[in-house]
């Protein structure tokens, strides 16, 4: 017998253990601290679950919980009640519009975060401009502020999730189950909860987990809104501040325990998931069909008017911009002032922006397509290690996340806190779940075959790689590139805590601008950060020649 | 440059060592030879070919081309032209891109790479296709490009795994005879896997028939097809019906019997043979004919098959082995007696000079000169 060829490390190994260590450094070790740094004594550093006691002792804290579960559920239920319905009615029916309605959803999606807070406040909030009005006509609107507030102005601005993920459900059923239902004597409304709803269950939960670790990760709404009233998301960072100086032991605390809802969450989904989900090979997809009679009416009507509420904050946000200024209040007529005092005092952010941006834009498409390669491919200890630590970062909310980093990086030997660098880590440790969710999606779709053509042919495996494997990948990358910049410039809640006021960004410094109720240009920015994510989702429908998104 | 490959007791095992895919598998395939892999599926053929390409790794053993060991060439030097089940034409490349890859890799450029391709694209028979992307060619096109992309390089050995299993019918037959012209042409050694026996039987100069890792015979498509080494084979190649009989010595020669009323003097029988051994009888479904003495059959159905009829058929006192599928036996149309409907009965007699005879556990030919490596 001949000896077994020997193992020599090849490129492919180097580059595993590379990216083992970028990750350990970046991902693990922070996450790592925090969990210690939780269960530590902040007087004296001893190992305690004090923090934990002090969180479900006070009911200030319990209350915050109280709070962010009352958010999280509320806006996953409404968020399901009017996502769900809206899809299944644009999937069965012929819609007037239905491009432009998908189109701005996906807007209102991707926008920046709270903007729909502030708008809300600017048209409803004291002094709004809609309270007022019915004010004159003697109707008193209610309160946006508190938690009713909160839950509405997160469910306009999530219940796109469901949207998005009920539609592509409802395309991959196979009208002829529909009609094999109908053949057996369904009623439609029958045959909608016995075999559609049961066919899209497991995307609906998907869909519901996002709506829900969204609503209670969300940082800027409750921030703006809330007016003292505290949620988890919140108190992460008030605590932190509050701690300054300290080790953040309690904050750390508030961190795991979001954490680890997030993780039940994540847990029961996936247990429903492998239960209760189908495969189906849609041969032929429904058929949409056209509204008779007044049914269609309703249909569009309700349609519209979800939109409107869904549009209403960018057209705010689009207003105020141009209003004429003077200090804080708004006069009449319009003016480019808002945009001069822009360029004039706050071109960093909208720099920043853009340089962390594609700085991170570039380390996720390289990193993602070398960890989908090692990990579809060159399969081993080391690549199973990196598919588990990389889908951390979808259980952590913004907030955790910024913490985290700030914690590991704020002591040598790695004092990264207040750079650009710790912003950028950031942005692509958010992004980084879901690039390579897409980017192994496309290493699965291509045939290994074609790799071992090219090798077959005399080219080597790495030259391989860069001259065959990249560019079949490319395509399928940069749109999910694309998608990746649109949320990372508009990322607020990391960002918020690492900021410095060198490395401000354009979605922190509109949440400053509403703090300093300097309405105008906070519009002004937004309006920017609003063009920049409709320009990039133009680009990536072009790009991906599909009017669908992968969130 | 065609070369003779070797394999010295091939082992592969898989997720580390704990399946064993090959157990132990020898064979050389001569310069310039047509060798076919033909097995069911998990019968180790492409694992086999893919430890010939350099994609699999051994665990014993060794592979030589001519008298150089390759086990621990890589796949990018072994120099070898390679067609695969799904084509693997590059997406992003047009199909002069594709074929000119493997030629470029090898620092050819300009006349003579422009050259070597038009050549190679006008004997496939694709020039017109050449500055289309492969996204806008056939099945059957894309083929051609495949072809041309492993030919062109000038190979040592094409490596073909099931390259016509995703064509229909009548471009499948098309292209093999294309692919079989071809290697004729370019005299190059051809190893190609299929688990179709038709398609191997038409395209090859060899055959090596595999089940689960082990060789189970090689030979050229006839003596296969006519002297098959064991029942696996005899089954697997076409159809046959497998009777147990018991060895007779008559006047110091052997006959088989499978009843009193049939009793076969098979020519070539083995000296080995001794009075009283048990063995299996194996006949091709079109191997009987009418008799008045013989196996009673009785008729379960029918079916007309254009050329011949078709029958599946019961034998009486359970003569016949157990097998998955039921006896059939066969009648070319132009030779049709008469015309049996299900329920019938019958007599017939099998041709004693076709019959091939195996030990009783279907290991092992009892006819003269029939082994495993075959009359090389």
């Amino acid at each position: 017998m001949a000896a077994n060829r020997k193992w020599k490390p090849d490129f492919w190994f180097w580059l595993t253990v590379v990216i083992t260590l970028v990750l350990l450094v970046f991902l693990a070790y922070p996450l790592f601290t925090l969990f210690i740094r939780a269960f530590q004594n902040g007087a004296d550093g001893s190992f305690s679950l004090d923090n934990f006691v002090r969180f479900f002792s006070k009911n200030y804290y319990k209350r915050g919980l109280k709070n962010s579960m009352i958010i999280g559920f509320s806006v996953t239920g409404l968020a399901v009640l009017i996502g769900a319905p809206l899809a299944y009615l644009m999937a069965t029916y012929k819609f007037k519009g239905s491009r432009v309605i998908d189109i701005l959803i996906i807007i209102s999606l991707l926008s920046p975060p709270f903007i729909g807070a502030y708008s809300w406040v600017l048209l409803l909030g004291r002094s709004g401009f809609l309270s007022d009005l019915f004010a004159k006509a003697g109707i008193r609107l209610p309160s946006i502020y508190g938690l009713g507030g909160i839950i509405f102005v997160l469910t306009l601005k999530l219940y796109p999730f469901i949207y998005i993920y009920m539609k592509g459900a409802l395309k991959k059923i196979d009208v002829s189950l529909i009609e094999a239902s109908e053949s057996l004597g369904c009623t439609p409304v029958k045959k909608v909860f016995t075999v559609v709803i049961p066919l899209v269950l497991p995307t609906l939960l998907a869909g519901a987990l996002m709506v829900f670790m969204n609503a209670i990760a969300d940082f800027g709404t409750p921030m703006v809104l809330g007016e003292g009233l505290n949620a988890l998301s919140t108190m992460v960072y008030t605590e932190y501040i509050n701690e300054i100086g300290g080790n953040s032991n309690f904050s750390a605390a508030i961190a795991c325990i979001m954490v680890v809802i997030t993780m039940v969450f994540l847990g029961a989904q996936q247990y429903v998931i492998n239960r209760k989900s189908y495969t189906m090979s849609s041969l032929k997809p429904i058929k949409k069909q056209k509204f008779t009679g007044i049914g269609g009416v309703f249909a569009h009507i309700g349609a519209y008017v979800i939109l409107a509420f869904s549009i209403i904050p960018h057209i705010t946000v689009l207003v105020t911009s141009f209003l004429k200024t003077e200090g804080k209040m708004f006069r009449q007529g319009f003016s480019l002032d808002s945009y001069r005092t822009v360029f004039s005092s706050l071109a960093r952010p909208v720099l920043n922006t853009y340089k962390y941006c594609l700085a991170a834009i570039v380390v996720i498409v390289i990193l993602g397509m070398f960890v989908a390669y090692v990990s579809t491919r060159k399969k081993n200890v080391l690549t199973r290690f990196i598919d588990a630590v990389t889908m951390f970062p979808y259980v952590l909310p913004g907030a955790v996340l910024g913490l985290t980093l700030l914690m590991a990086f704020n002591k040598p030997p790695m004092v990264l806190s207040g750079t650009s660098v710790i912003i950028v880590i950031a942005l692509v440790i958010r992004r980084l779940p879901y690039t390579l969710r897409s980017s192994t999606a496309i290493m699965y779709q291509l045939s290994p075959s074609v790799e071992e053509a090219s090798i077959s042919l005399g080219c080597g495996p790495v030259k391989t790689f860069f001259r065959i494997t990249a560019h079949m990948m490319l395509p399928g990358v940069l749109s999910g590139a694309i998608l990746s910049w649109v949320t990372v410039i508009n990322e607020l809640s990391a960002s918020f805590i690492l900021y410095s006021s060198r490395t401000i960004t354009m979605s922190v410094s509109v949440y400053q601008q509403v703090v300093r109720m300097e309405y105008g240009t906070a519009g002004a920015i937004a309006t920017i950060l609003t063009l920049t994510t409709i320009l990039s989702l133009f680009i990536f429908f072009k790009v991906s020649g599909s009017s669908e998104v992968d969130l | 440059m065609s070369i003779r490959i070797s394999a010295e007791h091939v082992v592969k095992k898989y997720e580390n060592g704990k399946v064993t895919v090959i157990p132990d598998l020898s064979l050389v395939i001569k310069d310039g030879e047509f060798f076919t892999l033909l097995g069911p599926s998990g019968c180790g053929k492409t694992t086999f070919l893919r430890i010939l390409a350099g994609f699999n790794t051994l665990e014993g053993g060794r592979i030589l081309f001519d008298d150089t060991v390759m086990n621990d060439v890589p796949a990018q030097k072994r120099n070898i032209g390679m067609v695969f089940q799904n084509y693997a034409i590059f997406p992003h490349l047009t199909v002069r891109q594709n074929v000119e890859f493997g030629l470029k890799q090898r620092k050819i450029s300009g006349e003579e790479l422009k050259k070597r391709v038009d050549e190679i694209l006008k004997i496939v028979k694709i020039e017109e296709f050449a500055d289309r992307l492969p996204d806008r060619l056939s099945g059957g096109q894309q083929q051609r490009v495949a072809l041309a992309r492993a030919i062109v390089i000038s190979p040592s050995v094409l490596l073909m795994d099931e390259p016509l299993s995703n064509l229909d019918a009548k471009l499948r037959i098309e292209m093999r005879t294309t692919i079989r012209e071809l290697q004729k042409k370019v005299g190059i050694t051809t190893v190609y896997v299929t688990h179709d026996q038709e398609e191997a039987l038409a395209i090859s100069d060899r055959i090596a028939v595999m089940k689960l890792g082990e060789l189970q015979q090689i030979g050229q498509p006839m003596e296969i097809y006519l002297r098959p080494y064991n029942t696996f084979v005899a089954t697997f190649i076409g159809f046959s019906n497998l009777f147990r009989g018991t060895v007779r010595m008559e006047n110091g020669r052997p006959a088989v019997v499978l009843n009193e009323d049939c009793v076969l003097h098979v020519p070539d029988l083995d000296e080995s043979v001794e009075d009283g051994q048990e063995v299996i009888v194996s006949m091709r479904p079109n191997e009987f004919h009418y008799a008045d003495r013989g196996l009673r059959v009785r008729v379960i159905s029918s079916t007309f098959l254009g050329q011949n009829m078709s029958y599946k058929v019961a034998f009486e006192n359970a003569l016949a082995v157990e097998l998955e599928d039921e006896n059939e036996l066969t009648e070319p149309m132009n030779y049709l007696e008469r015309k049996l409907n299900a329920g019938d009965t019958a007599c017939i007699m099998p041709m004693e000079n076709k019959a091939n005879v195996f030990t009783a556990d279907g290991a092992r030919s009892l006819i003269k000169g029939v082994t495993i490596y075959g009359g090389e």
